[in-house]
């Protein structure tokens, strides 16, 4: 990709930019919320058009009109949202697309699989429903799909962010193996260490530009870190240390089930005090989401109660937690986070617009609105078009800016913390623990649910391992034993 | 190739959003032509005196206005429930409601005194008609049952509903006909213009455009409304009592389309009748999908539909075109 530029109504997401890609190696994309990683490698699958610049492939000038021409080019994207039709089987998702032909012929598709399969280390059963797999082979399904359209360039847009270690560990061997093979693919990443460990070149981007090439050999994190945020970034945080105060959130033997009837949290009690940070720590998918819905109120809990601020609050009503003092982000921005086709603005009060000053006797007072967002907007740095713009145009990390500027905003007792850096880069990573941080100053007490285990240990007061909806021990800071809760993790006592 | 990058483009500039439908209308006029062309018309003949069997003369243009009431109320209607999500296409069997009300009102209500007939009978058929939208969108928040179902469904019961009072204990003394007695003088909406049938119905319908652009754009429930329809998850999860805001929003959008029964038992008809509607609930829908669901746009399209529906009679005399073609268009 030579020179491409890419303008959206108001902004440059891409002035320029080269990115070169050889066969056999993993290249990874770097740069800041909004530095337009995902708008340059839309455009190499073709779903949005460069406004100048060309792509070659293998030599050749292409046009790149929709993504089925990049597909018919060998290049697959995997999106950070699957697009598999949980309905059908891992056969049938593969198939979609390429059956060829009026008569679908099972058979030759099923050896097709299973041979590439074999080859690549995925083991899926083919007939296995889309909706039973988990996270992790949902991805291996999607990186399937690819391989049986003959991708030769793979993009993976933040794969990562949502795996657990273990299966992050598995995506890292599969992309060793396609790489082996012959295969390129273009992973894009915030999280330094992991592109340290599988990538063999890196290319920096900043506010749409080149600013970087290095060869993985040749740098080091921190190099890398400041080159994308153009400053040093040193992650050291600060926090007066002041005892804890009163109890502010009590669990009681909580039992709830999920979706799917199976107990998912079982005999779970916790206490968290003003001025203090206690982290849930443990493999995605012990609980962890149930946990969070059930603090938001959208989830009920089949036994045990929820007391804040000392009054014993019903389960399943986000209004009473919100009125409690609580504010909430939630692990899953797009769905329960934000309105995608409202606007910064509108998002931005979703949870506080009857309040005042914000609308007084059912009107809403839309002067008052705008300039509290403005104000919100700069001290978070969100960058957008402008309050006006819907939140769909906005970059992943910029999102879930908009949601901590409307949680962080009033001065919550409580706060409960979902993944809150998952998906942001390194400066806004920082930013957001600094604001945790200086939360728990003023006296709000936290629950920080991640599955970041080096996010929970720098930032949390105490730690709280969970696996399988029951804790398994609890640690404080001052003792943590990093063995100790890696068997925690995984199910030994 | 530059077009696609327009459609790929997530938001549209405001002139777009205008401009479209206006596009829309012109593609519609020019589809129209063929059937015309096809019957041996006069092409241009025919659009002309389209226009002016519409707007042409002051009989014409009052005409058009007196269509254009039901159909903005109809129009605005669907358009309310649809923005937030509350798929009611029985606007048809809410208008019902709201005409059997009124006729209830006008024909029994003597005991009342005069000058509080007209607005019994548009509170009465304003409630009518919402109470009749917000049965399905409590099976809809409580028992999550489809809406576009009952809603529809809703319509065929409010038919056999009237077709039981009509020739029950709603019909006219002496008559063989499913109508009901005439509703009284003091029932008749007032008319604003002499030697017209312009009635107080396009005063109520113009209020109810500027009141719903209100509610929407200055509301906490309009905001709301907004809200649920675009993510309900993430509205509920805000603390907004979403079930509450969909049965609200459905009370006020089958209490525009009952207010367009109102008008047309107390200044079309006078009396209750089986074919009081020619579909108007169900030409809302296209309305407010042509007004962008924008109660100013619903105003603009329910004008242009009352426009084709008259104009088309006076392109069939003057053009030699039969009047179903009206239908095609
Ligand atoms: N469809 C769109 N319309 C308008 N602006 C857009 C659109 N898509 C992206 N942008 C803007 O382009 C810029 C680059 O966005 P992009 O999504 O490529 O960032 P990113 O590098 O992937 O960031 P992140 O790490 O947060 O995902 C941002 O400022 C974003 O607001
Ligand atoms: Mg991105």
């Amino acid at each position: 990709m030579v020179d491409i530029t890419k303008r959206f109504v108001d902004v440059v997401a891409n002035d320029k930019v080269s990115f070169s890609l050889f066969p056999n190696e993993v290249c990874a994309l770097l740069g800041e919320n909004g530095a337009g990683k995902t708008t340059l490698m839309n455009i190499l699958f073709g779903y949005y058009l460069c406004d100048s610049g060309e792509i070659r492939i293998y030599g050749r000038i292409v046009r790149l009109g929709s993504p089925k021409d990049a597909i018919a080019h060998g290049i697959s994207m995997i999106h950070q949202h699957f697009t598999l039709v949980p309905s059908q089987s891992v056969l049938e998702n593969a198939m979609i697309g390429v059956e060829g032909g009026f008569f679908l012929d099972k058979k030759k598709a099923r050896k097709r699989l299973l041979e590439i399969e074999k080859q690549f280390g995925l083991d899926l059963d083919p007939d296995a429903m889309a909706f039973t797999l988990t996270i992790g082979q949902q991805q291996k399904l999607e990186i399937l799909k690819a391989l049986y359209r003959e991708a030769k360039i793979l993009i993976m847009d933040e794969p990562t962010a949502v795996l657990a270690p273990i299966e992050t560990r598995e995506l890292f061997a599969t992309l060793r193996t396609l790489v082996d093979n012959g295969r390129s693919v273009v992973f894009i990443s915030h999280k330094l260490n992991e592109v340290m460990e599988i990538s063999d070149r890196i290319l920096v981007l900043r506010e749409g530009k080149n600013v970087a090439e290095r060869k993985k050999s040749e740098t080091r994190v921190q190099e890398l870190a400041s080159l994308m945020v153009g400053r040093e970034i040193l992650e050291s945080l600060q926090c007066s240390d002041s005892a804890a105060g009163n109890t502010v959130l009590q669990l009681k033997n909580l039992r709830v089930r999920n979706s799917k009837g199976v107990v998912a949290l079982d005999g779970f009690s916790l206490d968290l005090r003003e001025r203090e940070i206690v982290g849930i720590a443990g493999v995605s998918g012990n609980g962890q989401t149930e946990l969070s819905e059930l603090l938001f109120g959208i989830r009920r809990p089949e036994e045990g109660s929820i007391v804040l601020d000392g009054k014993e609050v019903p389960g399943g009503s986000p209004s009473a937690m919100i009125r409690a003092g609580m504010a909430r982000i939630p692990e899953d921005r797009i769905s329960t986070g934000v309105c995608m086709d409202l606007s910064v603005m509108d998002n931005m009060i979703l949870v506080d617009h009857c309040r005042e000053p914000f609308s007084k006797l059912g009107l809403i007072n839309g002067r008052e609105i705008r300039s509290w967002v403005l104000d919100r907007v700069r001290d978070f740095q969100v960058k957008t078009d402008g309050v006006d713009a819907p939140v769909k145009s906005l970059s992943g990390g910029n999102l879930q800016k908009v949601i901590l500027a409307r949680e962080l905003a009033g001065q919550p007792k409580i706060i409960i913390a979902c993944q809150p850096t998952r998906g942001l880069d390194v400066g806004a990573m920082e930013y957001v623990h600094q604001a945790i941080l200086r939360q728990k100053e003023r006296g709000a007490g936290i629950l920080l649910i991640s599955d970041d285990l080096d996010e929970v240990l720098l930032l949390c007061d105490r730690v709280i391992v969970i696996y399988e909806g029951r804790i398994m021990g609890e640690l404080c800071s001052d003792g943590i034993d990093r063995e100790r809760i890696g068997l925690w993790m995984s199910g030994v006592a | 190739m530059v077009g696609l990058s327009i459609v790929r483009r997530q938001t549209l500039p405001p002139w777009a959003e205008i401009l479209l439908p206006v596009a829309a209308i012109f593609a519609t006029l020019i589809i129209g032509a063929l059937p015309i062309v096809l019957a041996g018309g006069n092409l241009f003949k025919a659009y002309s005196s389209l226009v002016y069997g519409a707007l042409g003369t002051r009989f014409n243009l009052l005409e058009t206005l007196v269509k254009a009431s039901p159909l903005i109320l109809t129009g605005l209607a669907v358009s309310f429930a649809f923005r937030a999500r509350f798929w009611n296409i029985g606007a048809e069997g809410q208008l019902f409601a709201g005409a059997i009300a009124a006729t209830a009102v006008g024909v029994y209500g003597t005991a009342l005194p005069s000058w509080l007939v007209i607005p019994a009978c548009i509170v009465s058929g304003f409630i009518a008609g919402g109470l009749w939208a917000v049965l399905p969108a409590f099976l809809k928040t409580k028992l999550k049952v489809d809406d576009v179902v009952t809603t529809l469904l809703l319509n065929y019961v409010m038919i056999h509903v009237m077709g039981f009072l009509l020739y029950g204990p709603m019909q006219a003394a002496g008559s063989s006909w499913p109508r009901s007695e005439p509703i009284m003088d003091a029932a008749h909406y007032p008319i604003l213009l002499p030697r017209s049938r312009l009635h107080l119905g396009l005063v109520i319908a113009i209020v109810m455009v500027l009141a719903i652009w209100f509610i929407n754009a200055r509301t906490v429930f309009g905001y709301r409304s907004k809200c649920v329809g675009v993510n309900i998850n993430a509205a509920h999860f805000s603390g907004v009592n979403t079930d509450m805001t969909i049965l609200k929003t459905a009370l006020i959008s089958g209490g525009l389309a009952g207010l367009a029964g109102v008008g047309e038992v107390c200044a079309i008809h006078y009396h209750l009748l089986m074919d009081i509607s020619p579909g108007y609930g169900y030409t809302g829908i296209v309305i407010a999908m042509l007004g962008n669901l924008h109660p100013v746009g619903v105003a603009l399209s329910a004008f242009f539909f009352s426009c084709i529906s008259i104009g088309s009679q006076t392109m069939s005399r003057m053009a030699g075109i039969p009047v179903y073609i009206e239908g095609v268009i």
